[in-house]
Formats: structure tokens, sequence, C-alpha cells
């Protein structure tokens, strides 16, 4: 009986597999050194360019004349090779990758860290580096070491102010920075029905700051439905008894409003212990938490009020942005004094729009709050998207309450 | 395969920002990564990498995927990293471009003299001698092949 990345591998933990992928994918950041990889191979033609994606997210648009050139280089490479390609304004790869494209079952490597996003879907997606990524273009595949998984096992439903991050920052801080390393997460238990799909990605994105390879999801009726509107029939993937290394259980009910405290991920503590604390910035986005759900949850909690600290607001994705500009949510979140910022990574790596200054803190529904990464000398607390939404509308970190 | 160096002692999670920093990753000459390797650690230590060892704790290189901090190290003249663990992608990444990586839980001082063999799994810092697992057959192919891109062309 197997884990479902032992399913997806064919193979027992331990051993080393040779697998063909069938969805490989880059950005503009990690692309750029993946093509000068893929030059000096002089591999030929690519094995398989209808798997392979180029996605433009993140420094988007170009910042300066030198990364245009350089994305100019990547965007004729990728049409001209037949890849697909999604230009400045598409969105974030991992979410783009999830609006239909990543099915379950499927081996997907990205060109970044945060491909562990598509294990949302029940497939077995994790990041590897340029030059990886340019032997994939030439091979259609790579090497994986199978996994050893630990389950994070779920029971009851997020209730009150709690949302999917504040669960993930949870799990990180249990298990720590690298308390998964070389290893797989599995979402399991009865707790995993009541998460929607954005929730789960949420969850799946933040399984690398644990160290972990890959942070899967069964694909279950919700993961269905989701996919059908993409127009894919999928089915279900049934969890089978499975030896999983160690498990760790969680009741939703009693999980909190939580931050991450810089510069580690892993040092997580209740909002209501920090409260009150000065804040110069509040980001919501991101492969973390810039999806539709997200933005529509800080609008209701923002709605008829004035932000008091300045906000930025990166929609993950087009389609994102197109559903907050449908339902209103968008009208909201500009008439509450946000400053929306166009789908992208937005500051979240810190190379533009929306750098931190020396001393400056910031409120970040990002993934990661390493030191000056978002500006030399800024700080990074990382929070979910309730807790950005009241303390832009306080001024400052405060606790969300209960949504009505 | 033998590396030798004299030995730079680090901590544990270090990480990919910390390696080399987000703002300096737009171009396509390797010595700025190299240049501003660390930066945001200790600013002097780029100019001191050159022939050294890093013998760090455990998960270096952990956050993200991205290669410019393997490369930074090795343009920089690190002659190879030794720590307990590493983050997952790193550790490819390093054996990718040919940066020998050696998993072992060493102590350090620093500027001691190291020697390592990756594919006999041993590492000397000092006068003592620790065994810890070899690196598969395969990665050190890529090793001793200066990289991938290298191997990759070899074997066609």
């Amino acid at each position: 009986m197997s884990t479902l990345s032992e399913r997806i591998l064919g193979a027992p933990a331990g051993d080393y597999v040779d697998r063909q992928v069938d969805r490989a994918y880059v950005h503009d950041g990690t692309g750029v050194l993946t093509l000068e990889a893929w030059r000096a191979m002089q591999a030929g033609a690519p094995a398989r360019p209808g798997r392979c994606y180029v996605l433009f997210d993140h420094i988007v648009p170009a910042n300066n004349s030198v990364t245009a050139g350089l994305q100019h280089d990547l965007r004729v490479f990728a049409r001209d090779q037949g890849f697909h390609f999604t230009d400045v304004g598409e969105g974030i790869c991992h979410q783009l990758m999830g609006e239909g494209i990543a099915l379950p079952g499927e081996v997907v490597v990205g060109a970044d860290s945060h491909t562990c996003t598509l294990g949302a879907f029940g497939a077995f997606a994790t990041g590897v580096g340029a030059t990886d990524m340019a032997a994939i273009w030439a091979e259609g595949g790579t090497w994986f070491r199978v996994p050893e998984t630990i389950a994070i096992r779920m029971r009851g439903a997020l209730s009150g102010p709690a949302e999917a991050k504040d669960l993930a920052l949870t799990y990180v801080g249990r298990l720590s920075m690298d308390g998964a390393t070389y290893r797989s997460l599995e979402f399991v238990g009865d707790g995993v029905a009541s998460l929607s799909i954005d929730s789960r990605m949420t969850i799946s994105n933040l399984a690398v700051e644990t160290g972990a390879k890959a942070g899967l999801f069964y694909a279950d009726g919700s993961t269905c439905r989701y996919l059908e509107a993409y127009g894919h029939r999928v089915r279900p993937q049934e969890p089978e008894e499975c030896c999983y290394e160690r498990e760790l259980h969680f009741d939703l009910g009693e999980v909190v409003p939580v931050v991450a405290v810089p510069p580690r991920v892993d040092c997580v503590k209740p909002v209501a212990e920090m409260e009150g604390m000065p804040l110069d910035q509040v980001f919501v986005g991101t492969c973390t938490n810039g999806r539709f759900e997200d933005l529509s949850r800080f609008a209701a909690i923002i709605r008829g009020e004035k932000v008091k600290v300045r906000t930025l607001i990166a929609p993950a994705s087009r389609s994102v942005l197109a559903r907050a500009t449908e339902t209103g949510t968008l009208a909201t979140l500009v008439a509450a004094g946000c400053t929306i910022l166009p789908p992208g990574c937005g500051p979240c790596l810190g190379a533009h729009q929306g750098v931190l200054g020396e001393g400056e803190v910031c409120l970040s529904t990002a993934n990661r709050n390493f030191k000056n990464r978002m500006g030399v000398g800024g700080e990074i607390y990382l929070g979910s998207v309730a807790t950005a939404a009241a303390s832009a509308r306080a001024g400052f970190l405060a606790a969300p309450e209960a949504m009505p | 395969m033998k590396i030798e160096g004299r030995a730079l002692c680090l901590g544990e999670d270090i990480d990919t920002d910390v390696i080399i920093a987000g703002r300096y990753l737009r171009t396509r000459d390797r010595s700025e990564w190299a240049r501003h390797a660390f930066e945001d650690l200790d600013p002097s230590l780029a100019t001191r990498l050159e022939g050294t060892v890093i013998v760090a704790g455990r998960n270096f290189g952990c956050g993200s995927s991205r290669e410019q901090a393997a490369i930074a190290l090795k343009e920089a003249g690190v002659r190879g990293v030794i720590a307990p663990s590493f983050a997952r992608i790193f550790f490819r990444n390093a054996i990718n471009i040919g940066l020998p990586v050696i998993e072992c839980e060493c102590t350090c001082r620093d500027n001691e003299a190291v020697s390592a063999d990756p594919g006999e799994g041993t590492v000397t810092i000092g006068t003592h001698t620790y065994h810890t697992r070899p690196l598969s057959p395969r990665m050190l192919e890529i090793l001793s092949a200066g990289g991938l891109v290298a191997y990759w062309r070899g074997r066609r």
C-alpha cells in the first residue's frame, strides 16, 4: 500500500526513479538561467515542447531595461520553441498552472520552490533549479528520489477568524524549517473536505517552508468539480492504508490567527500576543494568498472603511482580477484606499512594486520573511488575509474578528 | 575527487536570500553574484570566500530555487559546502553546477584545514576525520564533469 507520492512516482520511498514529467514550467526569473544552461547544452530541439510552460510573473512589467532585455530574449525563445507562454499581467506561474492545467496524478516540475502549491490537486509537484530544468527541456524527464511522507492529519473545520494560512503557518511552526527536508507532506483526514481548493493551494504552498519536496492533497469531489469548470473530467484519488514516517494531528477548530515573526517562517505566534505592533505596509497577494477567496475576504472586512496604513494588493492572476472586477470586490478595495498591483508576485521577492525601506515593518500574506527579502533593513511578518485586513483597518497589527 | 580549503563556519538555516539577495539576480554577469554573496549576513564575507570550504549547520540553502545561490559560491571560489543537511533544491543545484556538497555533521573552527572526499564519504577538519554517506555514482560523475551541462554533452 502506497502513499500518494509513491503511487504517482511508481516506486517505494527511498528508490531513485527516472520519470517523464507531465508539466514543466519556468518563470521570468529562473527561465533566464534555464535558457543559458539550455544553450550551453546544445541539445537541439526540446523533447516535449507541448509540456513546457514559460509564465512571466516575478518582475512584471520589467523594472528596468536590463530586466526587459532578459525577458525579451526568453519571450522570443518560448514562442520559437512552441512552449506555452503567458506574458506580463497574466499572473503567477503556480496560480496559472492551478487554473485547470495541472491535474491529479501528474508529475509536475517548476523552476521555483513553491511549485509544491500544485499538490493541492493531487499532483506530485516539486521545484527544481535552472540546470535541472534545461535537462528536462532536453529529455522530457528527470530523476527523483521517492520521498518518505509525513501526514498532516486534520479533523473538524476552521472556525471563527482562522483561515487556511493560519493552519499553514501553524504546521510550519510545528515541523520547523527543516522538519520535512527530503520528504513529502500529505494532507489527510476528515477535515480536508471543509477546505476550498483556494485554501488547499495555500496549505500546499507552504510545504516547502518545512523543507518538503511536495505537499499533496488527494483529489476529491471538490477537486473534480473545480477542474470540471476548466473542462477536465477527473476521478477522485482514494487514499490507501499506507506507511507514513510520522503523523501530526490538527484539530482545525483550534487553529487561531497567527503570524510568523522575522526572519523565520517557523517562528509562529498568535496575533493576539502581538496586537498593536506598528506597521508601515500591508501586502496581500502572492502564490500563497492572492486568489479570489483572499481578495474577497479582505474586501468583506474593509468594506465601507479606509485603510490606515499603505496597503498593496496583487491579484494572483488575470482571472482573479477579472472576477474581483465582476463581483465588485475590486471597487471595494479601491474605495478603501488600497493600491492595486498588476497580477504577479509583486514585492514578495524585494525586486520592485513595494520594496521596504530601512526600519519599515510589513505584514504580508506571502510565504517568506527572510532577512532583507523585501528590502534592506525591512522586516516582514507573515499572516493571514483576515489579519492583514484587520490590521490595515486598524493601522497596526490587529487580530481579526470572526467573519459573520 | 578531493576538495581542500580552509574552513568557513556558518550557522543553521542559511537561506538562499542570504546567500544571494533577490535584488541582484537579474543579470547574466556571474561575478556580480559572487561579489554580493552573503551580503545580508556579513558584507565583508564575499571577499573572503576564495579557497574556503563552507562548514555549516542544518538545512543549508533553504528557501528559493534560485540556482544563482550555488553559482555565487562557486564563482566566489568556494571549494565545497559541508552541512548535516541541505535544502533539496540547493543540493541538486550545487551538484548540477559543479559545486561539491557533502552531508556531514562536523565541528568547525574558522580557518582550520578541511579536506573531503565526496566519493569516499570522508571529511577531515583539522585533525578530526568524519565518515559520512558518499554521493551517488551519478552525482559524482556530474561533479567530475564540472556540472550537468558538461556531463550531458559528454554523454551524447
